[in-house]
């Protein structure tokens, strides 16, 4: 193929509006008012026969006064100057963004899900609690485990659930180990989760098939260590073929195995990590199961164990009774609660909505797809980038924009920003750390051969620009609503609110 | 079943042949054999196409019949109007189906809406900072927790037991990583009675304002507190609320943490929630979670971009304060949306509408022979009362009859009440039926 017409390339990305976009504040006018209430004919009474004195507010906080019409267009442009996975191709590496069917939105969205209050009876939210069960269920099913709580919120809330979860394990074994291992690859959620865990990260370093180097980490394991944290595929989107010695060498220090399942997409329907020998699981439902990502969230992280810790799962989790009744039942030793509620459920009826329309044959075709793809992309940027571990790969794979910064001092971040001129999203740069000038592609199983020919060219024609070596890259990326950013100036001349902007 | 995977057969063979594979399933000879599973063994039943997923979610929802249940239920999660603007607007898929935005240049939608989010929830709290969210208010709690213990280089934390008591669950949860030592305040008659300072000097101070009775606790007495033993005051606040009382920062708060559903977001059985989060500006190296700031481009074009980055756990790993990565932005969005809806003079005239349901819901409901406030504190948009019979039984029986009733919470000293919130949503007619059923139910 030469040239390709794709549909997940966004090449009307020029059109959208450069012009600076004002505040909410400065399209404020003094008393103008959008807002409207309904008619109650609840008696009024006046502030200061309702609230003391000394609480009421003397002044009104200072929040916009804007007209409706005039909100709802500021919105509208806000959306213009925004790429999403609706608009085209986001191939961040470790993030699997991938298409997020529509069906999944409305599901989540009928009010005999949204309009219930938490708080509300079983016995008038069967609705909830079958569905939140079924999902349990299902997550067990997908994953080899055998008990799960839904209610972390996102990845790294499902992290330090695990950790709470290793520490009680501990606790009841009567000891207190204080170290957990962690591959130098590893998200940085997972040593950040470990600390705030209270226990000490302990990094193994990886080997040069880009794997957990299995002779390092038998040197670190010892009668400290309360587990290990790792992610199959890993970052640089390999399987850990050795996982079932690792397995066995840290269960027989009495160690726990915990999964990251931020890159669980690659084996659905393939292989389960109860299966490999881990005994904590969290899956991050925005990334392989659709839950669309917001700009930033909300996910859901829920986590799943093997049989001998699920008496120490955070409650309270659904269950249902002889009678066919669901109800909440909070597990014996549990940890605690983790989440004010019962977790981001609306994300969970989405999740569970994309399950029942993949089923199981479709979510190993998900797999499939995902890894025929990175796999393709990976043939196919051969010769535009060095690729450190050119192997076959899963889901994902790490390229090195090194040979083009030898070459031409054109660095992985220009290339990102260049691409971004292309009408595509960047991939993950300068991640995972063990990978000089990386950049991870993920293309996920949604895109089509033909997008990925198209994403292929546009990093071809960057390539190209770099080695003209007339600087072009160094000032992308020009098609965008605003030019490079400039991040260091945000960081030393901090102004995080309207109010802190420098006067005139 | 879905059909979300594009390629063709012929699209399929050709992509294997590029990569020198003959099958799929030579895509996992990576995986161990031993490891590979049948599709046999893999019992999750065969999907299904939209239109009958719709309906098996459909009837799930109809299963739900509390949602159709008249709300006097709070206790963290409000039953609020929301305009129609905000879920046509805030639905749009650019902001529903983007990722962070790590790339500034195509993501100035999310990044400049977050921001007027950090300046309206920095306003509504009287603080100079505020962040780009967190998961809810509980966990909200936790991190203003973490921030003050690390601040102070203290552990022991004072907890007041006008906190929910699913967020100090929470609090108390997360403690056992952290090592902090949590004590519990007491209430008494609603309000906290802070203890004098001992030997072990608090790093925390933390008080719900208004607390988990509903009842306008003595924030002059938190703040002396927290000023006397050297602690942060953390606030945890209604954001409805706060259109008519004090802001956090007035009473002198360090950290104000709270929960942003009421503006904007539906009820959806707790979650996806809106943990807010502000902080006066001498603590913003030690924020959970991310910080938008304004900036320029190349060309001297305002723009904006996450900041303070070096905070963060991608970057600081074991050494970050806050493992926060995935937040709630697209809730954020949804909550910024509302404020500017609601404006100046709306969210005031939503506070006060509140207090005026709220009173008049109680002043009929005290006029009941055996009904008895719970505590005799001042109260604003939720009350508690104690009933002549079981709460449970109550809230059972007025959802047989179309209410549910509130939630159970108890005095701090065992005296079991119910918990009744009113907000702009409920009219004089409901509320009358609902007291009406509510004399019924106690006999």
């Amino acid at each position: 193929m030469t040239s390709t017409i794709s549909g997940g390339q966004a090449t009307s990305i020029p059109m959208m509006g450069r012009d600076e976009e004002p505040t909410v504040f400065e399209l404020s006018v003094p008393g103008r008012v959008a807002a409207q209430f309904r008619t109650t004919d609840v008696p009024a009474l006046a502030d200061s026969d309702l609230i003391p004195a000394e609480h009421l507010r003397a002044e009104p906080a200072e929040l916009p006064e804007i007209g409706e019409r005039d909100l709802v267009a500021h919105g509208t442009r806000l959306t213009h100057r925004q790429y999403s996975v609706d608009l085209g191709a986001y191939p961040l590496g470790s993030c699997t963004m991938k298409y997020n069917p529509k069906l999944c939105d409305e599901a989540a969205g009928l009010p005999g899900f949204a309009a219930v209050h938490p708080a509300t009876p079983p016995a008038f939210t069967q609705g909830w609690l079958e569905m939140l069960g079924a999902l349990g269920s299902v997550l067990c099913e997908i994953t080899g485990m055998h008990d799960v709580t839904l209610a972390p919120p996102a990845g790294a809330s499902g992290e330090l659930t695990g950790l709470l979860l290793m520490r009680a394990w501990d606790e009841a074994q009567g000891r207190q180990r204080t170290k957990v291992v962690i591959p130098d690859s590893a998200h940085g959620t997972n040593p950040a989760s470990v600390t705030l865990g209270g226990y000490e990260t302990v990094t193994v370093p990886s080997d040069e098939r880009g794997l957990v180097d299995v002779k390092a980490l038998r040197d670190r394991l010892d009668e400290d260590v309360a587990g290990i944290m790792l992610t199959n595929p890993n970052t640089l989107g390999l399987f850990e073929s050795d996982i079932v010695e690792i397995a066995a060498a840290v269960h027989e220090v009495g160690g726990l195995l915990y999964y990251d399942g931020a890159n669980l997409n690659a084996i659905l329907g393939v292989t389960r990590p109860g299966d490999m020998g881990f005994d904590i699981v969290h899956m991050n439902l925005h990334k392989t199961f659709a839950v669309p990502h917001g700009g930033g969230g909300p996910g859901a992280g829920p986590v799943a164990v093997s049989e001998r810790l699920a008496e120490f799962l955070p409650g309270p989790l659904p269950v249902q009774g002889a009678d066919g009744q669901w109800a909440w039942r909070t597990p014996a030793r549990s940890i605690g609660r983790v989440h004010g509620w019962y977790g981001n459920a609306l994300a969970l009826a989405r999740a569970y909505s994309y399950i029942l329309v993949n089923g199981g044959d479709g979510l190993r075709r998900v797999a499939e797809g995902a890894v025929l793809n990175a796999n393709w992309l990976r043939h196919r940027l051969r010769g535009t980038f060095d690729i450190p571990y050119d192997r076959p790969n899963m889901h994902e794979f790490v390229a090195s924009a090194t040979n083009i910064k030898k070459a031409h001092g054109v660095k992985a971040f220009d290339i990102a920003k260049g691409l971004l001129d292309e009408g595509f999203h960047a991939p993950t740069m300068y991640f995972p750390l063990i990978v000089a000038e990386a950049l991870m592609i993920e293309p996920t199983e949604t895109e089509s051969l033909q997008t990925l020919e198209a994403l292929a060219q546009a990093f071809e024609r960057v390539a190209e620009i770099a080695a003209v070596g007339d600087d072009e890259l160094a000032t992308a990326p020009q098609n965008t609503p605003v030019g490079r950013v400039d991040e260091a100036r945000a960081a030393r001349q901090l102004i995080a609110t309207y109010d802190m902007r420098p006067p005139g | 079943m879905g059909h979300y995977v594009p390629h063709t057969d012929e699209e399929l063979v050709s992509m294997l042949e590029f990569i020198g594979l003959d099958s799929l399933d030579q895509l996992f000879e990576c995986v161990p054999e031993a490891l590979r599973l049948a599709q046999a063994d893999f019992a999750v039943a065969p999907g299904l196409s939209e239109f009958d997923t719709a309906a098996e979610m459909e009837r799930l929802a109809r299963a739900n019949r509390g949602s159709e249940l008249i709300c006097f239920a709070g206790a963290g999660a409000y039953d609020h109007d929301i305009s129609s603007m905000v879920r046509r607007i805030g639905m749009r898929t650019e902001f529903v189906t983007a990722y962070t935005p790590y790339q500034p240049e195509v993501a100035q939608g999310v990044l400049q809406a977050l921001f007027e989010y950090q300046t309206m929830v920095a306003r509504l709290t009287g603080l100079e900072i505020a962040n780009a969210s967190l998961y809810d208010g509980a966990t909200a709690t936790v991190e203003g927790v973490n921030l003050a213990v690390a601040a102070t280089g203290r552990s022991t934390v004072w907890l007041s037991d006008g906190l929910h008591r699913r967020w100090a669950e929470v609090v108390c949860t997360f403690a056992a990583g952290t090592g902090h030592r949590i004590e519990t305040v007491p209430l008494s008659d609603g309000l906290t009675a802070w203890p004098e300072p001992g030997a072990e000097p608090p790093g925390a101070v933390v008080v719900q304002y208004p607390n988990r009775l509903g009842c306008l606790d003595d924030m002059t007495a938190a703040a002396k507190v927290a000023r006397a033993t050297g602690a942060l005051l953390v606030v945890a606040f209604d954001p409805v609320a706060a259109g008519v009382l004090k802001s956090p920062g007035e009473w002198g708060a360090d950290v104000a943490v709270g929960e942003g559903q009421p503006f904007g977001t539906p009820m959806s059985f707790g979650g996806p929630y809106l943990g807010l989060f502000a902080a006066r500006l001498e603590h913003v190296r030690r924020v959970p979670g991310r910080i938008v700031g304004e900036t320029v481009d190349l060309e001297g074009r305002r723009a904006y971009v996450t900041t303070l980055r070096t905070r963060e756990q991608d970057i600081r790993r074991e050494k970050a304060s806050s493992n926060v990565c995935t937040n709630q932005t697209l809730i954020a969005v949804h909550c910024a949306l509302q404020m500017s809806w609601l404006g100046k003079s709306g969210l005031r005239e939503l506070g006060r509408r509140c207090a005026q349901g709220t009173r008049y819901t109680r002043d009929a409901l005290l006029s009941i022979d055996g009904i008895e406030p719970l505590v005799g504190a001042p109260v604003l948009r939720e009350f508690a009362v104690k009933l002549p019979v079981a709460p449970e039984l109550v809230i059972d029986r007025l959802a047989d009859e179309g209410f549910l009733a509130g939630v159970v919470t108890d005095d701090g000293a065992g005296t079991d009440g119910l918990l009744i919130s009113v907000t702009e949503r409920r009219t004089r007619t409901e509320i009358d039926a609902f007291v009406a059923t509510m004399e019924k139910a106690i006999r």
